[in-house]
């Protein structure tokens, strides 16, 4: 049996999140304008120059998510998550389709598009406080007091419990706070879309479920619209709304959409124990590993 | 308030300094005086070693200008030459003694009398060439890191300048300060005319000299650093959306502060190197010029008086290094980059 129909069998649209029709599981078909897509990704190609001819990348990408909306994008290494990311951050340009973002066309970076990148990318001689006020600065000093920039970055790092090391330098906060401090100062420029590149990937699985759970409670009452990716199929499972596996590379383009129904607030230690949370990662794992085995040998 | 101290210490690049303040404050002290005889003991042995074995050896080379003094001779240079310094001084401070007197006496007579105060001319001892020699390498240092750091940084920056100016940098950078020396001289003569000038052309050329050959590892260094910056840190930047500018003092800037004072160093060292050879060609009135006119003088005493400045020269220049990492230490972010 075809598994995206299996998906569909035992998950009928609608049953779990309201948002699961806008999925677009066949991608290689033009599917018109969804009505609610918020941030709308389509027909997303990119070649980059190489000395042996062009390298196409991305073939081809369609992806349409809601506001409000959790997305994970896995995939194994080289099959150009990042380079989606890259392309609705506006740090990459697509080379054919584009990204509409709020019905407006994305084409160069802007804080509306904060990125967490994966190594933290803390600016080392800025404190915690002063990484944070940096892109406050930018972002908001017409529209902002100074006082209220000053509380708007305190609150920011509230949220991510990071009140108590405001002055230290990132050298000398351990790996977990640092990234905690990028989640910060990408909610600080209050994007439309938090984008998120491996966030927690250079963490131990400790730090990282705390990072995780963290996450999960500010996303609980931001409701921000995130994009994640991620090489973690629990993290996917645990923190989506829907996965969105990546065939490999080259011409990578979105393989299956699954969307995950599962309640919120979700606990990791009775979602482990959980038959439908099994059944994801069950799903997500058979793609990875059966259907889009890495071949090693070509890489070239 | 210890820990303090201890650091201090540490990051001046003085840590035989530790194991005293450790052993002051009580701590172990079989364990700090091992420390100390590591840090301090052993260096001082070597030195004694060294004026050893130059005392003896010197004593066996027989020149024009008898044996080659060894340790003790240097030694009484070296007061000597403090000696002339201080009697130099007094000299001046009684040559314009008598000026104002005399003056003062014009005055007297007629109060409408037209005073000259003219400078004291007396010639410029040993520590008044070394001050001219610091003030020159400083002068030509200051000038090569205006031009190399923006123009490092804009390198780093754009790709196409780097590929355009590598070639000439390779080209410019193996150049001996001595085959520089003749064109600078030309042309700041040519160049340079004026009746009233405000600094000597001997000095010109040889601060020019320092420039040329001390700009090249700030250069360099400076666009490695601005090359090598995490990509992310400059898609921050991006993503904020910050100007040019901005962009070039917030992020690129500070980013390479390590590698631009690595290239810092390393031209300063250079600089101060070439000033000597400068000096002795141009005639500026430094430490180099010291050096050639003992050298041309041939008295007993000359060899002594070169190998002061020869020491002097060496202990300078260790630290201007010192100067340098300590200030990379405290104005950059990564304290483990100068060690």
């Amino acid at each position: 049996m075809n598994t995206a129909d299996n998906i569909k069998t035992l998950f009928p649209e609608g049953s779990g999140a309201e948002r699961s029709n806008t999925g677009n599981t066949e991608n290689k078909e033009t599917t018109p304008l969804v009505k609610e897509s918020y941030l709308d990704i389509s027909h997303v190609s990119i070649e980059f120059p190489t000395q042996n001819g062009p390298f196409k990348a991305l073939d081809r990408v369609n992806l349409k998510i809601a506001k409000g909306e959790f997305i994970s994008l896995i995939g194994h290494s080289g099959c150009g998550k990042s380079t989606v990311l890259n392309v609705i951050a506006g740090l990459l340009q697509a080379t054919e389709g584009g990204v509409v973002l709020e019905s407006k066309e994305v084409n160069e970076p802007g804080p509306d598009r904060a990125v967490v990148f994966q190594n933290h990318s803390l600016l080392p001689w800025l404190t915690v406080y002063q990484n944070v006020e940096l892109a406050v600065k930018q972002i908001f000093n017409k529209t902002k007091s100074k006082s209220e920039m000053d509380e708007w970055i305190r609150h920011n790092l509230e949220l991510v419990q990071m009140s108590h090391a405001l002055h230290k330098r990132p050298s000398e906060i351990s790996g977990g706070m640092k990234q905690r401090v990028g989640i910060a100062r990408a909610l600080a420029m209050q994007p439309k879309v938090l984008l998120m590149d491996e966030p927690f990937g250079a963490l131990d699985a400790l730090t990282r479920a705390h990072l995780q759970d963290s996450l999960m409670e500010i996303q609980r009452d931001l409701n921000n619209t995130v994009v994640m990716i991620t090489h973690d199929v629990d993290e996917a499972v645990l923190l989506s709304d829907r996965i969105v596996m990546m065939t490999n590379g080259p011409e990578a383009t979105v393989g299956e959409v699954l969307t995950i129904g599962l309640e919120r607030p979700r606990n990791r230690v009775a979602l482990s124990d959980n038959s439908e949370y099994n059944h994801y990662r069950h799903e997500v794992l058979a793609f990875l590993y059966e259907r889009q085995r890495k071949p090693d040998e070509k890489i070239s | 308030m210890k820990n303090k101290i201890v650091n201090f210490f540490e990051t001046i690049g003085c840590s035989w300094a530790v194991p005293i303040v450790k052993l002051a404050t009580g701590e172990n002290p079989k364990e700090q005086g091992n420390a100390l005889f590591q840090l301090l003991g052993l260096p001082l042995i070597a030195i004694m070693l060294f004026l050893g074995l130059w005392s003896a050896m010197a004593a066996q080379v027989n020149t024009s200008l008898g044996t080659l003094p060894g340790p003790s001779q240097v030694w009484a240079q070296t007061v000597n030459l403090y000696a002339e310094h201080q009697e130099e001084r007094t000299k001046e401070v009684a040559f314009y003694e008598r000026q104002e007197k005399r003056n003062a006496k014009k005055l007297e007579k007629n109060p409408d009398a037209k005073i000259k105060v003219r400078p004291y001319t007396g010639k410029p001892t040993f520590f008044d060439q070394i001050l001219t020699s610091l003030y020159t390498v400083f002068a030509g240092f200051l000038l090569a890191s205006i031009i190399a750091i923006p123009l490092g940084i804009a390198c780093g920056l754009s790709d196409k300048l780097y590929t355009a100016v590598s070639p000439l940098i390779q080209i410019f950078k193996p150049i001996s300060p001595l085959a520089w020396l003749p064109i600078v001289t030309m042309v700041v003569s040519a160049v340079y005319v004026t009746n009233d000038p405000m600094f000597e052309k001997a000095f010109i050329t040889s601060a020019l000299t320092v420039t040329l050959c001390s700009l090249w590892p700030t250069l360099i260094n400076t666009a490695m650093g601005v090359t090598s910056i995490d990509k992310d840190l400059l898609n921050v930047g991006r993503v904020i959306r910050l100007r040019w500018m901005a962009q070039v003092f917030k992020i690129a800037l500070p980013a390479s502060l390590p590698m631009i004072f690595t290239g810092l160093r390393i031209s300063l060292g250079i600089g101060w190197m070439v000033l000597i050879a400068a000096e002795m060609l141009a005639q500026n009135p430094g430490l180099g010029k010291f050096v050639w006119d003992e050298f041309q003088n041939g008295s007993s005493n000359s060899l002594g008086r070169i190998m002061v400045a020869v020491l002097t020269i060496g202990l300078i220049g260790f630290v201007l290094d010192w100067l340098m990492v300590t200030l990379q230490k405290f104005v950059s972010y990564d304290k483990s980059v100068a060690r």
